[in-house]
């Protein structure tokens, strides 16, 4: 039987390869707009060396576009940074609300992929904890993926951070059909471990549809 | 007459300024932003080639490729993929795909797989009217049964 530091290990890097690969999809998809965008700038040279006028206003168009997809290559790039530097500490101050803003933005292809829209809700007041924050958003990850397989294509999934009294909480709401999802296998040994560690609970509410994983405050790491 | 293209991606602004470039070299070229979109187009329009992105929300690249291939059987299709995802397209081939591009994609690459496709396409269709011609010449009575 694999050792709680095997799987989280294993797991670890199953979760760090699948982000990285949607990160460096979302870079290509973009790197391939600004290629198009910069061929059809090509073709209208070449037309306009042939005698054919160029529009000042379709090229501000095109100027535009690609300005735009640089923007969004530059979005993807941050999350991309913010996502490699939660390595780098075991035990860190985060705040949820960013985490679960970073999660929703790195699963948005994934949830595109199924149908799914995940709107993160963060708290009113920064909700502030001490914990290992690349193992919480392997944990959000794993919430997620099974929340957005339950809730099904054109619903959408709510990440509401709170702040308790001993801690904080995340809670996947809006998850319409949680009783129908394989609740048996879940949570599995992958997210026992990571619960464990985070010295977290992990609880489904069928009733209202929602997964909810509390945290302590401070974890000791 | 044009070699008519139908165009397949969930990124619309690639879709569409591709598309254009392929209007200004005289392709006759629509688009589908889904594989249910590129599905009813096929039952509804003539096509010769397709460029099918792999990787779609809702109906797959390769789920896509199946029903297009089951609807029209002789329309080309070359697969259009991120590195990450060119296995599914070589599964994609195996499936009668016949060939895949990488994004972002040089546009003579891809302007010789369309001409190789049409090509290839224009080819299996004289062979079918040549042969359904002899059909009709050795057995007139043949043509009754249609």
């Amino acid at each position: 039987m694999n050792s709680k530091r095997d799987i989280i290990g294993e797991q670890g890097l199953q979760f760090f390869g699948k982000m990285s690969a949607t990160i460096s999809h979302e870079i290509n998809n973009a790197l391939a707009i600004i290629n198009e965008n910069a061929g059809l700038l090509q073709d209208f040279t070449l037309m306009a060396d042939k005698g054919m006028p160029l529009d000042p206003e379709r090229l501000n168009s095109l100027a535009g576009k690609v300005i735009q997809q640089i923007r969004r290559a530059e979005g993807i790039i941050k999350n991309m940074n913010r996502f490699a530097h939660s390595v780098d500490e075991p035990g860190k101050s985060v705040n949820l609300s960013d985490i679960a803003e970073l999660m929703a933005a790195l699963s948005g292809r994934f949830a595109s992929m199924r149908g799914v829209t995940v709107e993160p809700k963060p708290a009113a007041v920064p909700v502030t904890i001490t914990t290992n924050p690349f193992f919480l958003e392997n944990l959000i990850w794993l919430c997620l993926d099974f929340a957005m397989d339950a809730a099904g294509p054109g619903n959408t999934i709510d990440i509401i951070t709170v702040k308790t009294e001993n801690g904080a909480q995340i809670r996947f709401a809006r998850v319409e059909d949680l009783a129908k999802a394989p609740l048996d296998k879940f949570p599995s040994e992958r997210e026992k471990a990571l619960l464990d560690t985070l010295k977290a609970d992990l609880v489904s509410d069928v009733g209202a549809g929602a997964l909810v994983i509390t945290l302590p405050r401070y974890i000791d790491t | 007459m044009k070699t008519r293209v139908l165009m397949v991606d969930d990124e619309k602004e690639f879709i569409e300024t591709l598309s254009e470039r392929l209007t200004l070299r005289d392709y006759d070229v629509t688009t589908a932003l889904s594989g249910d979109e590129a599905v009813e187009k096929v039952k509804s329009y003539l096509f010769d080639v397709i460029i099918l992105d792999v990787l779609m929300p809702g109906m797959s690249g390769i789920e896509t490729l199946r029903e297009i291939k089951k609807i029209k059987p002789l329309i080309e299709v070359i697969m259009l993929t991120g590195n990450a995802t060119v296995e599914t397209a070589i599964e994609g081939m195996k499936l009668g795909a016949l060939d895949f591009l990488l994004k972002p994609c040089e546009t003579e690459a891809l302007i010789a797989k369309i001409d190789k496709a049409y090509a290839k396409k224009t080819e299996q269709d004289e062979r079918i009217r040549a042969a359904k011609v002899e059909e009709l010449v050795s057995s007139p009575i043949s043509a009754l049964k249609e």
